[in-house]
Formats: structure tokens, C-alpha cells, sequence
């Protein structure tokens, strides 16, 4: 015990620290303190050595990692639990979605989906003016950037150029936070180039928001449709996802003697140990937490049959490169040809083996394969399928590289194009870049420009001058700005070149 | 077609400085003007294969056959001895392309264009290949969309610009400078054919940009300035322009003694363009 009250007694001190943060770390190690779901020997042996990974969610996990409401319930119901009535206008809509957030959980203690908000609040906007609305959005970005400090939550709008996604991509323009964190769903067929335009000149002025594949994502989800949350994860509205797993291919593949070993035996080996992990934590979700009981399954905000596994990977680029070390082959992955395919005949092998693995307590019965951007305690080991930090090729070369790859990834790819600042004088290249990219089967166009005080360190953004306030121990006021500070000094990515890490999530206190 | 073939330097797939939205640019060897603040200078002179460079070249890259310089790329690791010793700005590495290799190339990238720029070099040099390629990329159907921008010094003559300009969108124009010393000084060449070249261009509705290097104590000082502020309004106010500042990054020789032009500097020039009432101005994004 003396370890870990030594540790409790520093987070009560931590001058750096709110005393709301200071409660959310104090909760994650009140119940790590818990014993384990119990897990067989061979896979507690590979969690101890984090080739396979529980990205730290606790040792009790008593709420999904990610909740998708479907806010429409909401506001077209009201909430008996909640004693809301029916929103009749835009005022009583909005605040019913701020008082809905704070009933919704995640593996963060905060919400990380905010919404369709455009679809949601376009009812309601029938005689308000532009400038009426554009108030309005403005005093709910506020708020929600100064009561739910994390980046990681996350607003959508889209495919249809629409007033109220206007107003959105004006508003948070011109706000320039950390929070929320947004992204435009594009379909070609629904979308106006106009709006995607607007959508492209804004990531110039502050690196939000993502634009989505919306073709694509449809074609993966059902008719109750799909949101993007936190890093680029696409999942079921009205569910979300139970868990997150993750493989460390790098880890398999130094364990493995040539490409067909680690594709026949060692990958496939520890492919299953990371599913009996998986359904280890589903299970005390299910079976035991409660979760379920909640107002939010019986008022249909959500449907416990509607949450998936994600099953997430990284590392890929130093597992293909090992692999073609180990067979006395030059070319490295994002670069030469048969790296690359090496790297899509993984991914093909991953995809096929969840496909056929049945999961209970599932959405239709499967998990979904994630390429995971990182923790920001990863070393040496590049954020899902990502090419190495600051090695990458130009974007065109980039996204060429990879968008095969991309099919394999239903749940999400974490995907950062780094641009630099000449892009500022020509905002249509940006444009075309966006465009080239989904049409050539990226399922998220993410990009950063360099000089811009917020920066995307994964799905999260940080501001520059925040981390370096943090670093001076003064605290920040958001959430992720630690993890960010974290990673920064981690991985140096303040040193490098315009440079993202993929780091989605610093899981405890350190 | 019996096309000629292009000497290139380099080819990007990938630029957002060079015209309008992404484009791919082919850097045309060979200029016929020689400046003395060129940011690649390597790019001035044709190879006359005189085989300096070979006995520089530690990979072995280079070797010289039948009296002629020959490239091996595969050998090669970049490091630019060939271009420090060349004793005419020229470079051994450069590679030939026809029409096809070009059209197929930009069918790879063809997704994320939103069209093509020839540069230099002066690409007008190469006139013949330029108006092939502009004509077959003009004459295909998935690649019709792509608009082509030829970034130029404006010494080609009426009737070639004449010749290119009816499967050209834009022209990038480089004016030098207006005193006839000092164009000299700079270019080794009376530059002033340029300034006509512009109203050509301009009545054809090609004239895009134009461009204007800023040297601090050449270019920037007040009678070059008033001169280029008579000039563009003589186009017209809405001309785009866009300063450039001159830095050392590329640049050789006696260039390098000269001062680089830091940002407060051309953000004067930008205040004395809008009291002229020119206002769509560019300047560089970063200073480095």
C-alpha cells in the first residue's frame, strides 16, 4: 500500500493539476486497485509485456470507451430521468444537448460525441436569423470548451451544406480552441464544393476539422448510421465501441523468424490472445458492471446491442520493416513497393481473421478493425499504420502510399497529413489535396500546417502555447494538453519538423 | 506525333507555390538569362559535356562514354558535388521525357491536380515540347479539366508566346528590374522585352502573376519601386503580384555576400503597392 498512497498523496498535490483532474486520476487508481478481470496465463503474459494492450481503461471497466448517443431521441422525447421537456426552439434544444452531455460517459469521464449537430439543431433554427444563430453557436462553443475540456470530444456536420454547418465551421473558425474537436462528413453526391471549401480553408486557420469519407463510412455502417469520435473512430450512433484493444506488431514481428512465420503462427497466436482479452473486459461490461441498467438504454439513447470491439493495431511500419530486414530486403515501408504490400498483405491477414472470429456482445456479432494512433508513453513504435515521423514523403506521395490500406479499417485509420505553410497562399491546393485523397479511398482527410498554435498531436489538438505554459508548470485548463506535453517531450515533436505523434490517450497519472 | 523530347532537371509531383492549387512542375534545364541571384542556378546552363564533374562523383554516377556525360540515377546519393564544379551552371542529372512519359506520369497524380506548371529554367526554351504537351493534355478527355501555367522571364519573342498561348491558362511573369543597368547588373541582359510580353499576355486574359524579387539596395529602392508601381497600374490595379524576397538558400557566389530581404521590408513594399491602390498582392509564406 505505501506505493500507491505515496502516489494518491502526489496527485492531491499537484499544483499543476485541477482539483477536477485531480478526482478523474484519483478515480482511475481507485479502480486499478481493483484485482483484474481474471485473464488465462498466456494472455496476462503477453498484457505484461504489452504486446498486447488494454490502452490502460482499468482494471473494472464499468462504462463503454466510447458512447454514441442518438441525441435526436432526446430532443424529440425529452427525458423522463431527466425531466427535460420536449425542446420547442433552438434555445431549449441547444441547452437540452449541454444538460445530455453530462450523462454521457466514456472511457474519459467525458463525452467524445457531441452529435450530428447540424441534423440535430437544423429544426429548430425555422425563423432565426444568421446572425441570431451564429450567437448561439458561439455561446455553445464556449461553453463547451470551458466545461468539457477535452479534445478528444467531438462534434460532426455534414454531408449537406446546410446554415447550421456554416455557422459551426465560421464559429470555430474564429474561436480557434482545443475543444470540441470537429469533423465534415463529405459525400461528393450530397456535399456542395462550396462547403467543402469552407471546410478545407478552415483546417488552414486552425487544423480542424477532419472530412470524413461519408461513402464510404455509410457503406460500412447501417440505416441508424455511424459518428466520428476521438481519433478519427468511426462507430454505430446509438451504441459506440466497449473497448479498445491493440496488437503491437512491431513486438510480433521481433518474435518472428521470417514474413509467412509471423503471418502463419506468431500474429495469428497473438491475434487470438488479444480477442480473449477483449472478451474478458466485454464481458464485465456486460455481465457485471451494470452499465445497461442505465436511463440511457431505456430512454433508446443508446442499444446495448450496438456496440462493437475495436481491435486495434500499430506499429505497422517497424513490423514491415523488420520482417524485411529478416529476409535481407532494402526497401522500407511508406517508400518502396513491396514493402507496401508486405504491409497490405498484413492488413488483409488482420482484417480476414476478425471478420471470421464471432464476438459476443458485439455489434453484428464482430469487432472492427482500428488502426490505433498510439499512447503517449509509445516509443519507437509509429502510430497504427502510419509511416515514421518525419520521414514521410510529400502529401501526394503519402496518401498514394497508403490509401490501399484503408479499406481494411472499417472502425478508423488515424492519419495525420502534415502540410507546410506555403499551402497558406493557395488554399484551392489544399482543396485538391482533400479531394484527391478521399477519391483515392482515405476514409478521413486530417491534415496539419505548420505554423498554426493548434496542432493535432493525433485526434486531440493541443495548442503550442499550451504546452509550452504546461511544461512551465502552471497547468493547463484542457485535459489533453498534458498528454500533449507528454508526447511532446516523449517524442520531441516540438523539435521536428511540422510533425504530428499519434498519440490518442495518456491513459493515467505520471 | 513525332514529338521532341524534353530536357528536365526535376520534376514535382506535388507543389503548392507554383500557380494555382496543387500542381505538378517540370523544371526545364537551360535559361537564357543568367542571374546572379538565381535560387537554382544549376538549372541555367546545358551540359556540353566536357566531363569535369565525372572525377567528382564518389558513387560513380557519372561516367563518361563515347565523349558524352552519362547519368546513372541509381547511383546516385545526391550530394550535388557535380553541380558545385560545373564551370557553367549546367547539370549532368538531367533526364529526357516525351510527351507519353509526361502524360502518364500525371495520370498517376491526376487526383489531387489542379493542373500543371512548366518552370525552370525557362521553359519557353523548350517551346515546341511545351506546346505538344499543353496540346495533348488540352486533347484528352480525363485530362482536359487540368489547366496548364507556364512560369516564365518573358524573353521568349511575340510570335512564340503567339504559338503557345491558345493551349496556355496562365503565365507567371518574372520582371527583373526597370534601370537598364541594373537589369543588366542582375541578368546580363536587357530584361525589358518583359514588360511588353505582360500587356501581350495580359490582352489575351493569360497574364496570371507577376512576380517581383525584392534584393535589398537593388530592387527595393524608389525608383525601381515607383517604377513597378506605374507598371502594374499601367495593367491594371486588380494585377496580381506577388514579392518575392530574395534569400540565400540555392543561391551562389557573390549572391551570398548580398543581404537577404527580411519580412519588414517587403511588408513596406506591400504598404506602398496599396496606397497605389494595388492590392492583390502575395508574399512569401515563409522566410528562411
Amino acid at each position: 500500500m505505501p506505493e500507491i498512497t505515496e502516489k494518491l498523496r502526489k496527485i492531491t498535490n499537484d499544483p499543476t493539476l485541477s482539483p477536477a483532474q485531480k478526482a478523474h486520476y484519483l478515480a482511475v487508481e481507485a479502480e486499478n486497485m481493483l484485482p483484474y478481470p481474471e485473464l488465462d496465463a498466456d494472455v496476462q503474459e503477453a498484457l505484461d509485456d504489452r504486446i498486447i494492450c488494454d490502452m490502460f481503461e482499468g482494471h473494472a471497466p464499468y462504462k463503454p470507451r466510447y458512447v454514441l448517443p442518438d441525441y435526436s431521441i432526446v430532443l424529440k422525447n425529452g427525458s423522463d430521468y431527466l425531466e427535460l421537456p420536449v425542446p420547442q426552439n433552438l434555445d431549449e434544444a441547444i441547452n437540452t444537448l449541454m444538460i445530455a452531455y453530462h450523462h454521457v460517459p466514456s472511457v474519459t469521464g467525458m463525452p467524445v460525441y457531441l452529435g450530428d449537430l447540424d441534423n440535430l439543431l437544423l429544426p429548430f433554427c425555422d425563423g432565426v436569423s444568421d446572425d441570431a444563430l451564429r450567437q448561439k453557436i458561439r455561446l455553445f462553443w464556449r461553453y463547451l470548451d470551458r466545461t468539457l475540456p477535452d479534445a478528444f470530444m467531438h462534434a460532426n456536420i455534414g454531408p449537406s451544406d446546410n446554415r447550421v454547418a456554416r455557422a459551426i465551421l465560421e464559429i470555430d473558425a474564429e474561436l480557434g480552441q482545443v475543444a470540441p474537436n470537429l469533423t465534415f462528413l463529405y459525400d461528393p453526391d450530397t456535399s456542395t464544393e462550396d462547403i467543402l471549401r469552407l471546410a478545407t480553408d478552415n483546417i488552414l486557420k486552425c487544423s480542424k476539422p477532419h472530412i470524413a469519407n461519408h461513402p464510404v463510412h455509410k457503406a460500412t455502417f447501417d440505416d441508424r448510421g455511424y459518428g466520428i469520435v476521438s481519433c478519427y473512430n468511426a462507430l454505430p450512433v446509438a451504441g459506440g465501441s466497449s473497448t479498445l484493444t491493440r496488437i503491437n506488431l512491431k513486438a510480433v514481428a521481433e518474435l518472428s523468424d521470417s514474413e509467412s512465420h509471423f503471418l502463419n503462427e506468431v500474429l495469428p497466436r497473438y491475434m487470438d490472445m488479444n480477442f480473449r482479452l477483449t472478451e474478458t473486459r466485454i464481458s464485465y461490461l456486460f455481465d457485471q458492471s451494470g452499465f445497461f441498467d442505465s436511463f440511457l438504454v431505456s430512454e433508446k439513447w443508446i442499444d446495448r446491442d450496438r456496440f462493437t470491439a475495436m481491435y486495434g493495431i500499430y506499429a505497422m511500419a517497424e513490423a514491415v520493416n523488420i520482417l524485411q530486414d529478416k529476409a535481407a530486403l532494402e526497401g522500407r515501408y511508406g517508400f518502396d513497393d513491396k514493402a507496401n504490400d508486405l504491409g497490405l498483405r498484413i492488413s488483409k491477414m488482420l482484417s480476414e481473421a476478425v471478420e471470421a472470429r464471432p464476438l459476443k456482445n458485439a455489434w453484428q456479432g464482430r469487432a472492427m478493425l482500428h488502426s490505433q494512433a498510439g499512447l503517449s508513453d509509445d516509443i519507437e513504435a509509429t502510430p497504427g499504420i502510419r509511416i515514421p515521423y518525419g520521414t514521410e514523403p510529400d502529401p501526394v506521395s503519402h496518401v498514394q502510399a497508403l490509401a490501399p490500406q484503408h479499406q481494411y479499417y472499417p472502425s478508423g485509420v488515424s492519419e495525420i497529413l502534415t502540410i507546410d505553410e506555403t499551402v497558406k497562399n493557395n488554399p484551392e491546393a489544399l482543396y485538391q489535396l482533400c479531394k484527391g485523397a478521399l477519391a483515392s479511398g482515405f476514409r478521413e482527410f486530417t491534415a496539419n500546417v505548420s505554423s498554426n498554435d493548434l496542432v493535432r498531436v493525433t485526434g486531440y489538438m493541443i495548442r503550442l502555447s499550451d504546452v509550452q505554459k504546461f511544461n512551465d508548470q502552471k497547468g493547463s485548463r484542457t485535459n489533453t494538453t498534458g498528454l500533449g506535453a507528454e508526447a511532446a517531450d516523449l517524442m520531441g515533436i516540438l523539435d521536428r519538423k511540422p510533425r504530428v505523434v499519434g498519440h490518442e490517450l495518456s491513459p493515467g497519472y505520471t | 506525333m513525332n514529338s521532341p523530347l524534353a530536357t528536365l532537371n526535376k520534376i514535382l509531383t506535388c507543389s503548392f507555390v507554383d500557380g494555382p492549387g496543387n500542381r505538378l512542375v517540370l523544371f526545364f534545364q537551360g535559361c537564357n538569362l543568367a542571374c546572379s541571384a538565381c535560387h537554382n542556378p544549376y538549372t541555367i546552363g546545358i551540359c556540353d559535356h566536357c566531363g569535369d564533374c565525372v572525377p567528382a562523383c564518389d558513387p560513380g554516377a557519372l561516367t563518361l562514354q563515347s565523349n558524352k556525360v552519362i547519368f546513372n540515377p541509381a547511383l546516385c546519393d545526391q550530394c550535388d558535388a557535380c553541380l558545385t564544379i560545373c564551370p557553367i551552371s549546367a547539370s549532368p542529372m538531367t533526364t529526357q521525357f516525351s510527351v507519353d512519359d509526361i502524360l502518364a506520369l500525371i495520370r498517376i497524380h491526376k487526383p489531387f491536380l489542379g493542373g500543371i506548371t512548366v518552370s525552370g529554367g525557362e521553359a519557353t526554351m523548350q517551346a515546341d515540347f511545351v506546346k505538344d504537351l499543353f496540346t495533348a493534355i488540352k486533347s484528352a478527355p480525363d485530362l482536359s479539366d487540368l489547366t496548364c501555367f507556364i512560369d516564365s522571364n518573358g524573353m521568349l519573342d511575340i510570335a512564340g508566346w503567339q504559338n503557345l498561348l491558345p493551349v496556355t491558362d496562365g503565365v507567371m511573369l518574372d520582371i527583373k528590374a526597370f534601370a537598364m543597368d541594373l537589369q543588366k547588373e542582375l541578368t546580363g541582359h536587357d530584361t525589358s522585352a518583359a514588360q511588353n510580353i505582360a500587356r501581350v499576355l495580359l490582352k489575351a486574359g493569360k497574364l496570371y502573376e507577376i512576380r517581383y524579387l525584392l534584393i535589398p539596395g537593388k530592387t527595393d529602392n524608389t525608383a525601381e519601386l515607383d517604377q513597378l508601381v506605374a507598371f502594374i497600374q499601367s495593367l491594371g490595379l486588380d494585377t496580381k503580384v506577388r514579392l518575392n524576397a530574395f534569400q540565400h538558400h540555392g543561391v551562389r557566389g557573390l549572391a551570398l555576400d548580398q543581404d537577404i530581404m527580411p519580412k519588414e521590408g517587403v511588408d513596406a513594399v506591400v504598404e506602398l503597392l496599396a496606397d497605389a491602390g494595388i492590392h492583390n498582392v502575395t508574399t512569401p509564406a515563409i522566410y528562411q
